[in-house]
This record gives structure tokens, C-alpha cells and sequence, in this order.
């Protein structure tokens, strides 16, 4: 077997040494009515070539992104990532070293946290961010904890435009720790609806922007209501590349921002593993869940970095821990960090340019199809639309069509009533030809 | 001096000219680079990306646009490669040493594992387009599923946990869950022996419960008599490790799981520690109701440096209908996600715990791992895992003190700091200096149930040679620090890229990112 290096001869003498005849010797512990013989009932060996057919026909069996024309968002976004992103993560002393508890010999991946941990507090316009949680959706019940934590109140009130499975998560998370929590109607552009709900006992307000409609909105007012009322603002942001053309949830007083960070450096890969940007105000930091990478000096005075502020974690609280979290998004957090070190300022505004005019180009195509209705007022580059008829029909329709339409808003909440409402993003990866194509089929299937 | 034909030295002129004598002008160490921050390298106006033109304008977002500078730097691609790979330098990997972190499970990362997930069949693909569109990827996560719950010999899995931490909060919740739909929701107490990994804790207090420490005897096992006492109507769930943090394997097992099902609490085992029985032990045949996989562990997917990883949870049958959304079906027409809690087949889930289907990068690299290994080959990682193992320890225990010397270990042998008592170093110091010696130290301090703990676990991909190299390694260590050469302990490491760090300074004086403005440089108080 190709990854064990042991030899017969070797465990013979291997086990001479400990001084037992057999390898069962060493499993005396393991009841005996647990004890099997033979090996499971699963397929045997299999060399590396049989391994790569076998998983090149499930492949083939998925339609790719880069196949065709494709528009889905949601959360997830597809851009094109510089080839040189894949070729650092894969370098072995990254990808296959641990989360870095032995800081002498683990600077490689310390430094690259403190530099994204800067990238992203300077992207969210935030004071502090940490070293990245699983995804942007568990970031953000992360965040409802942390502010019931630092208000001592108990209640998260939440926005209709919060993607639906954002307010999922939360709900199942705060309803084990006894967090309660208000949604407010689905709606496409009203996150400042928020401001009426908030009482005495809400711990934190929940707004998205651009939302999951793609409306983006100047939520300043909302920090206002907030900060006035002692509750927290948290806002949460699906398409990071979004903050290279709007103003970040930090200039606007935001407390907490928790983004999905998947559209810089990573790919789709159905859906993880992506990462999730966590940054606060600094004040608040020894509530953050996660870990935290920090400046330091070794015993020769050289700067060097460490994990640090742990005493809010797991392995040192344990029970009184911020958040049970451990292993998080490293390796995603690396090809964030490296994408973004590309792009730069210039690069990142350019990008975000380039998104907002294929989705204005987008939209310009579809509205001129009799029956389809633009609905998002204000949108970077996602916006949902009206179409006559179920819009997930219409997407299946459209598949035998070779294209990828969107997502339909009744996949992501099937009781909102808007079955006919289809959400379309494009990205630099749009191609002109795929939008014409798009608004041609459409137009066909929208007439039938 | 011995000179070469062209006048080269062909020796060093002078033996004590030894590393790290002489301070470098640039700070440089030889290879290894003094690599400034990409903040201090990079240009405002500098990238290392072309891309076309935009020219429409964004008048429509108004007042919502950006106007102040962001504050990224950029850096031109050839610079950016340079950057990274000297900071890879930096870091230890199993790719270049032993790696013996207990409870890790640091073992070679096949390579195929990272070509299959790059496929764009599996990674251009995205978790909304239609599941008519992406029925490959279903039926991976199927047969995924299949061969855990064979593996286990559990009913159902529930694959969407992000990693270890992430899969006890599934499976905890599936048990509340469990508890709320049978009248029991006044059970809010969870036993943990404490041993446990920090997470087991922390994750039983993140979903509301309160957890009471379960006593352990002196061979390093749950004490069953304390574990009965503390059973009753008030006990939702006990969360044990198997085999446990002390490398041992619950013997009692068993009977853990008898007494815990009559007191009406469900068993949630860590599973951290898999890669000891894989093959071998099914959690199924030991009354388990819950358990985590972490597919970065056992079944090989890279730690990246902390992460991704991936947890799946098995469940049993009094569990499984809990199970958090998605839920993979197998109808008529394929395979297709029931996505939301309280539809048509997922009317019992208890929620959802993110927004997509997992890990499916993670699913990919472990089914080719299964694949490649098949039956026979992961039982015997799990054979031997457990003998290499048994081998350091065996060779390890007349210098060093086994915390449990009776009876073999599992796949990870526990040392305590007793063998160190007079010589003047701490088990800290010890790890430090194995460091200088190129091997990246062993889990410290942890189980918390042993004094100065050393957990060493070598794993099955360590091949003898390297297993002796580490022995030799160890035991030249230890005779130096029982015979007082404690500056080679209390100054390391001497030879990593890095002096010790001050991490208390860290804490006292938090810089958490780079400030535009510059800043005092720290220095230690």
C-alpha cells in the first residue's frame, strides 16, 4: 500500500521490540464482542489510476461553472482566481502543517494571519478582525453570541434581506443557547426596518448589505438606532469583492462585520470550503470567538508573531470558552490573503468596477424582455428579478439550455411567496456573449 | 586550511564558526529570509493582476460608494510568489519531518487527494445550480457517506460539520433535539471526563448545557463508579473520547454505553482518535449514539496550516431523524437535497449549521483516500498507527517516564514530566529543544490529567528509519538533560528560523494587525 512505508519485516521486529507476538496483542483493550476479523464490507485497494477514473466519472457528471454561461450568486460567487493562488497554498510547508501552536517554527503561517487578519480589518473599514471562522454563515451566529455576550441582553433581531440560510444557522444555534431571535418579512429593500423592532432587550440588529436581494443599502442610520438603544450592529456582507466599490460596513458604524470571504482566492466547490471574515470593533475583541494572531518579540528582539488572547478559548476556558471553535479556515484564509496581496487597492477597485458593469449590462439585457420585472433597486453585482411563472421551472428549463440562470428564491425560502423571483449575478467570468445568449433563451421562454 | 585547485577553501576556517555565532547584517539566516510585511512591501498604487477596463459608471450607488482610500497594498506577481514561498520557509510540515502532535493525527497528505478535488467537475461547481446539473457530486457525497457509516457500523451521517468542534455542536444538538421531541428537555446536564478535549466542554455550554467532570482512575480510564454516581433524570448526554486523550482505550466501554442509555442520556464519543480502530473497531458495536469524524485527521486531508477541515457526524437510529439539513435523498429521478428543516422528509431536523452542503472539497480528497486504501488498507492504518506507537513508547520508556507504563497504548503514547524532576528543565523547555533537532514537538500539558504531559503520536505514515531517527533524537535529549546540560534546553530553540517568542507580551500589549502609522517596536518588559 502505497502510503504505508512499514514492511512485514519491519512490524515483525517492530513488534519484537515491544515484546508481543501479534499485532492483536496491542488491541487487548477492545472488547471482545467489538473485535472483528475480516475487514468491512467496502471495496479493497485500489491503485492511483483506478482512483482517478473513478472519481473522473463522478466529475463529469457536474456541469462546471466554466462550462457555459452562468449566473448563480447567493452567497457564493465565481471569479477568477490568479494561478499563482493555487500554486502557493499547495506548497507543502502550508498545506500540511498544523494550526500554528510551536510559533518558532510556524512564522510562515503566523505572519500570513497577521497580514490577513490587517487586509480584512482594513477591507470591513474595522479596528480588529480575527484569523477567520468557517464560512460567513456560522461567522454570523458566531456574531449574535459574541453580542448577547457583550450587551448581557438576549434577544437578535434580523432583517428580511439576511440570506435565508444565514438566518437559519443563527436560529439553530441561538435557539439551543437560549438566544432569542426576531426575522423580520422577506423583503427586498427595507433592512432599515430593523430600527422599529429594536427594545431593551435586543443584544444586536442583523442587517446584510449588498442583501440577498443584492440591494445595498447605507445602513448609518441603523448603527444610529442601534448604538442608541445599547444593542450592537452587525452587518454581514456575502460578496466581499462588493467592498472594493461600496463604502465598508465600518465607515458606516457598524459593530461587527462577518463576511463570507470565498469570492477572493477560493473557488465554488459546492459550496465549501470557503472562510469567514470575522472583524469587530477593538473594544470588544477579548469576546471574539476564534484565534488571533499577534505581534511579538522573540529572546533576540526580532519581531515574530503568535497565536495569542487564547484565554478565550476552548483548549484554555473550556466550558467558558467565546465559541467551541478550533480548526478553522487556514489554508482558505492563505488564499484570500495572497489573492488580495495581488489585486491591492488598485486591483480590488478594478475588479469591483468590472463586476458592476457586467451586472448593469445584465440587467439592461434582461429588462428588455417583456414579463421580466428588475427588482433590486440599488445592487453591486446580483440583483433579483420578476419572471412570469415559477422561476424554478424556469431555471430547470433553462439548464437543458446550457445555462445556469440563477438561483430561484424559493430554493433559499420556499414560504416567502415569491416563487416567481429569481436572484442573477454576474462577475468579471461573465462573458458578453453568455448575457446575450441568457436574455435571448429567456426571452424565448418567457413568451411560451 | 585544505584549498581547492581554483584557491576555494574546501573546509570551514575555524570548527567553532558554528550557526547562529555571528549575527547576519540583513538578518538573513543563510536561506531563510527576514521577509518584511506585505504592508511594508507592497505599493498603493501597485498589482499583480491585469484586468480589462471598466467604463460605466456606478451613479446609481450614490452616496453608497467608497471614496477614502481602502489601505491594501499590492504587490506585482513575481514579488508576491517570492513573498510567500520565503514565509513558507518558516514553517515545520509533515511533508519535511515527523510531526507527533497527540491527538492530530498528523499523516502524509496524498497528493492525488488535491488533483481529484481540483477537478472542475468538483470545484467549479455551485451549491445552488441545479441538482439536476450536479448529480456527480450528490453521488459522491452518497458513497461518502456509505463508506463512514460502514466504517462505523452507524445508520446515518450527517456530512455538512466543518470540522471537528463543529460536528460535537451537530451532534449535541441532535441529542437536545432528541431529548425536546421525547418530553426530556429538562435533561441540561452534560458528563465529561476530564480529559477531555477542550472543545467537548466548550461545545456542551455553546448549546446551553452544563457540564459536570467525570473522575478518572488511576490507569487512565472514565471511573464508572464516579460516572454512576453522577447518571440521573438531570443528564442529557455524556461526551467521551475513544480511545480517549490519554492514548488508552476505553475498556469499559460498554458498559459506559449501558449505563448511559438505562439513565435515558444519549453517548456522544469524540472521535478524534478514529484513526486507532479504523478497520479495526466499529463505534456502532460499542453503543455509541453520536460521533465526529475529523476527515482531517483520519482519512488524510491537509491541516493547511489550521484548517479547512471536515467533521461528519454518524448517528444512530434514536438520533438520525434529527439530523441538521441538508439531507441527501435517493429518488426516482437521482439524487436531490432536501434543504430546509420541516419540509417533505426533513420534518424533524433540527436546523441547519451553515449555508451550504459542508466541506465537499474535504468530501472529495477523503474518498480518494478510502478509495486508494479500500478495506484492507485502513485497517491496517489502524494496525499500524497503534504499533508505531507501542514502538516509541517501548523504546522510549527507560529514559522517559510513560504516564501509563501497564498494557499497551493506542495510536499515541502519553509521557508525564516525573523523568524530568531535578534535572532543572520543563517539558516546555524539552519541546523547545526538539525543535533544534528538527522535529516538531510533541502535544504539551494536555491531557490535563497528567503532569507535564507529553502526548506523542507518530501516526502510519512514519516509516521505521524515521521512527528511530526520532527515537535517537529523543533519548540523546533526554540523556543531555538528565546529565545538566540545561542551556541547551532553556535557550531553545538556537537553530529554528525564530528564538522563543514572547507570548506573554503578546497578550499584554495586543497588536492584532499592521497600523499605517508606525508604531514603537515592542520590545520585552
Amino acid at each position: 500500500m502505497r502510503y504505508l512505508p512499514l514492511t512485514p519485516e519491519d512490524r515483525a521486529q517492530m513488534l519484537g521490540v515491544i515484546g508481543v507476538d501479534s499485532i492483536d496483542a496491542l488491541f487487548v483493550d477492545v472488547p471482545a464482542s467489538a473485535q472483528r476479523s475480516g475487514t468491512v464490507d467496502l471495496p479493497l485497494h485500489a491503485g492511483e489510476l483506478e482512483v482517478e477514473r473513478e472519481m473522473a466519472a463522478l466529475a463529469k457528471r457536474n456541469r462546471s461553472a466554466g462550462e457555459g454561461p452562468f449566473f448563480c450568486g447567493a452567497g457564493a460567487y465565481r471569479h477568477h482566481v490568479p494561478a499563482t493562488v493555487d500554486h502557493i497554498i499547495q506548497r507543502s510547508e502550508f498545506l500540511t502543517s498544523y494550526t500554528p501552536y510551536q510559533p518558532e517554527i510556524a512564522q510562515g503561517t503566523l505572519q500570513v494571519l497577521f497580514e490577513f487578519q490587517t487586509q480584512v480589518a482594513a477591507l470591513t473599514g474595522m479596528e480588529v478582525a480575527n484569523a477567520s471562522l468557517y464560512d460567513g454563515s456560522t461567522a454570523a451566529a458566531e456574531a449574535v453570541m459574541m453580542a448577547t455576550r457583550v450587551t448581557r441582553r438576549n434577544k437578535a433581531v434580523m432583517s428580511g434581506g439576511v440570506h435565508p440560510h444565514y438566518v437559519e444557522t443563527i436560529d439553530t444555534l441561538a435557539h439551543a443557547a437560549g438566544v432569542a431571535t426576531e426575522r423580520l418579512a422577506v423583503a427586498i429593500d427595507a433592512e432599515d426596518a430593523v430600527i422599529a423592532a429594536i427594545d431593551a432587550d435586543t443584544a444586536c440588529v442583523v442587517v446584510q448589505t449588498p442583501n440577498v436581494f443584492g440591494t445595498a443599502t447605507d445602513v448609518t442610520k441603523i448603527a444610529a438606532a442601534a448604538q442608541a438603544a445599547g444593542a450592537l450592529l452587525i452587518v454581514v456582507t456575502t460578496e466581499v469583492v462588493s467592498l472594493g466599490l461600496l463604502k465598508s460596513p465600518g465607515e458606516m458604524g457598524a459593530d461587527i462585520v462577518v463576511a463570507e470571504g470565498q469570492s477572493i482566492g477560493n473557488g465554488l466547490n459546492f459550496g465549501g470550503p470557503y472562510v469567514g471574515l470575522f472583524a469587530c470593533k477593538e473594544k470588544y475583541i477579548r469576546q471574539a470567538p476564534g484565534r488571533l494572531c499577534g505581534e511579538t518579540v522573540d529572546a533576540d528582539g526580532r519581531r515574530g508573531f503568535v497565536l495569542t488572547l487564547s484565554t478565550r478559548e476552548q483548549h484554555i476556558r473550556r466550558d467558558k470558552a467565546t465559541s467551541n471553535i478550533c480548526t478553522n479556515s487556514g489554508l482558505c484564509a492563505l488564499a484570500f490573503s495572497i489573492h488580495m496581496s495581488l489585486l491591492g487597492e488598485v486591483g480590488l477597485r478594478q475588479l469591483a468596477a468590472i463586476n458592476h458593469e457586467k451586472a448593469r449590462a445584465l440587467r439592461d439585457a434582461l429588462a428588455a424582455i417583456p414579463g421580466v420585472e428588475i427588482l433590486t433597486p440599488r445592487f453591486f453585482n446580483e440583483f433579483a428579478i420578476r419572471v412570469p411563472g415559477n422561476a424554478a421551472d424556469m431555471v430547470e428549463t433553462l439548464a437543458g439550455h446550457g445555462i445556469i440562470a440563477g438561483v430561484p428564491f424559493s430554493r433559499l425560502d420556499a414560504h416567502a411567496g415569491l416563487d416567481d423571483v429569481l436572484l442573477v449575478a454576474a462577475t468579471e467570468t461573465t462573458l458578453d456573449i453568455d448575457i446575450t445568449f441568457f436574455s435571448k433563451v429567456l426571452a424565448k421562454v418567457v413568451a411560451q | 586550511m585544505s584549498m581547492n585547485s581554483v584557491g576555494r577553501p574546501t573546509r570551514p576556517e575555524t570548527a567553532n564558526d558554528a550557526a547562529g555565532a555571528h549575527e547576519t547584517l540583513t538578518g538573513a539566516r543563510g536561506l531563510l529570509q527576514d521577509e518584511a510585511l506585505i504592508f511594508e512591501l507592497g505599493g498603493w498604487d501597485k498589482t499583480g493582476v491585469d484586468l480589462p477596463d471598466a467604463s460605466a459608471s456606478a451613479d446609481d450607488l450614490d452616496s453608497l460608494l467608497r471614496t477614502a482610500p481602502i489601505g491594501l497594498p499590492g504587490l506585482s506577481e513575481p514579488e508576491t510568489v517570492r513573498h510567500y514561498v520565503r514565509l513558507s520557509q518558516k514553517n515545520h510540515a509533515i511533508d519535511l519531518a515527523l510531526y507527533p502532535l497527540g491527538s492530530c493525527t498528523m499523516k502524509h497528505n496524498p497528493r492525488l487527494n488535491e488533483k481529484m478535488a481540483r477537478l472542475p467537475g468538483f470545484s467549479d461547481i455551485h451549491p445552488l445550480q441545479p441538482q439536476s446539473t450536479v448529480q456527480g457530486a450528490l453521488q459522491l457525497m452518497d458513497r461518502l457517506a456509505h463508506w463512514l457509516k460502514t466504517l462505523t457500523g452507524m445508520p446515518a451521517v450527517a456530512l455538512t460539520p466543518k470540522a471537528g468542534a463543529h460536528g460535537e455542536m451537530c451532534g449535541m444538538l441532535a441529542i437536545r433535539a432528541a431529548h425536546e421531541a421525547n418530553g426530556q428537555g429538562h435533561r441540561k446536564t452534560v458528563l465529561a471526563p476530564t480529559s477531555a478535549h477542550g472543545t467537548n466542554p466548550a461545545t456542551a455550554a455553546f448549546v446551553g448545557y452544563t457540564v459536570v467532570e467525570i473522575a478518572q482512575t488511576e490507569d487512565g480510564r472514565v471511573d464508572m463508579a464516579d460516572l454512576e454516581s453522577k447518571l440521573g433524570d438531570h443528564v442529557a448526554a455524556i461526551m467521551v473520547t475513544n480511545p480517549n486523550t490519554c492514548g488508552l482505550f476505553e475498556r469499559d466501554i460498554v458498559e459506559i454505553a449501558r449505563l448511559t442509555h438505562a439513565a435515558g442520556a444519549y453517548f456522544y464519543c469524540d472521535g478524534a482518535n478514529f484513526n486507532a480502530i479504523v478497520g479495526r473497531v466499529r463505534p456502532g458495536d460499542l453503543g455509541v449514539d453520536a460521533m465526529h469524524i475529523n476527515l482531517h485527521k483520519t482519512f488524510s486531508t491537509p491541516h493547511g496550516g489550521g484548517g479547512p477541515g471536515a467533521g461528519p457526524v454518524v448517528l444512530s437510529e434514536a438520533l438520525a431523524p434529527f439530523a441538521p439539513t441538508p439531507w441527501l435523498v435517493h429518488g426516482d429521478d437521482g439524487f436531490s437535497l432536501v434543504e430546509h428543516a420541516g419540509e417533505e422528509g426533513a420534518e424533524t431536523a433540527f436546523g441547519r449549521l451553515s449555508a451550504f452542503h459542508g466541506q465537499m472539497g474535504m468530501y472529495v480528497r477523503a474518498y480518494a483516500y478510502m478509495l486508494s486504501h479500500g478495506a484492507d488498507g485502513l485497517r491496517q492504518v489502524a494496525e499500524d498507527a497503534v504499533l508505531n506507537a507501542n514502538y516509541l513508547k517501548a523504546r522510549l520508556s527507560d529514559v522517559m517516564s510513560p504516564a501509563f507504563p501497564e498494557g499497551p497504548c493506542m495510536h499515541e503514547a502519553l509521557f508525564d514530566d516525573s523523568w524530568l524532576e531535578g534535572t532543572g528543565v520543563t517539558t516546555l523547555d524539552f519541546a523547545k529543544a526538539m525543535i533544534d533537532e528538527g522535529f516538531h514537538p510533541m502535544t504539551m500539558y494536555f491531557p490535563l490529567v497528567v503532569h507535564g504531559a507529553m502526548l506523542i503520536e507518530p501516526t502510519e505514515t512514519e516509516s521505521r528509519q524515521e521512527l528511530d531517527r526520532f527515537v535517537e533524537a529523543l533519548r540523546a535529549l533526554a540523556g543531555a538533560a538528565k546529565a545538566g546540560d540545561v542551556e541547551r534546553f532553556k535557550g531553545a530553540p538556537f537553530h529554528a528560523p525564530m528564538r522563543r517568542l514572547d507570548e506573554t507580551l503578546a497578550a499584554r500589549k495586543p497588536r492584532l494587525r499592521w497600523k499605517p502609522v508606525a508604531e514603537a517596536p515592542l520590545a520585552a518588559e
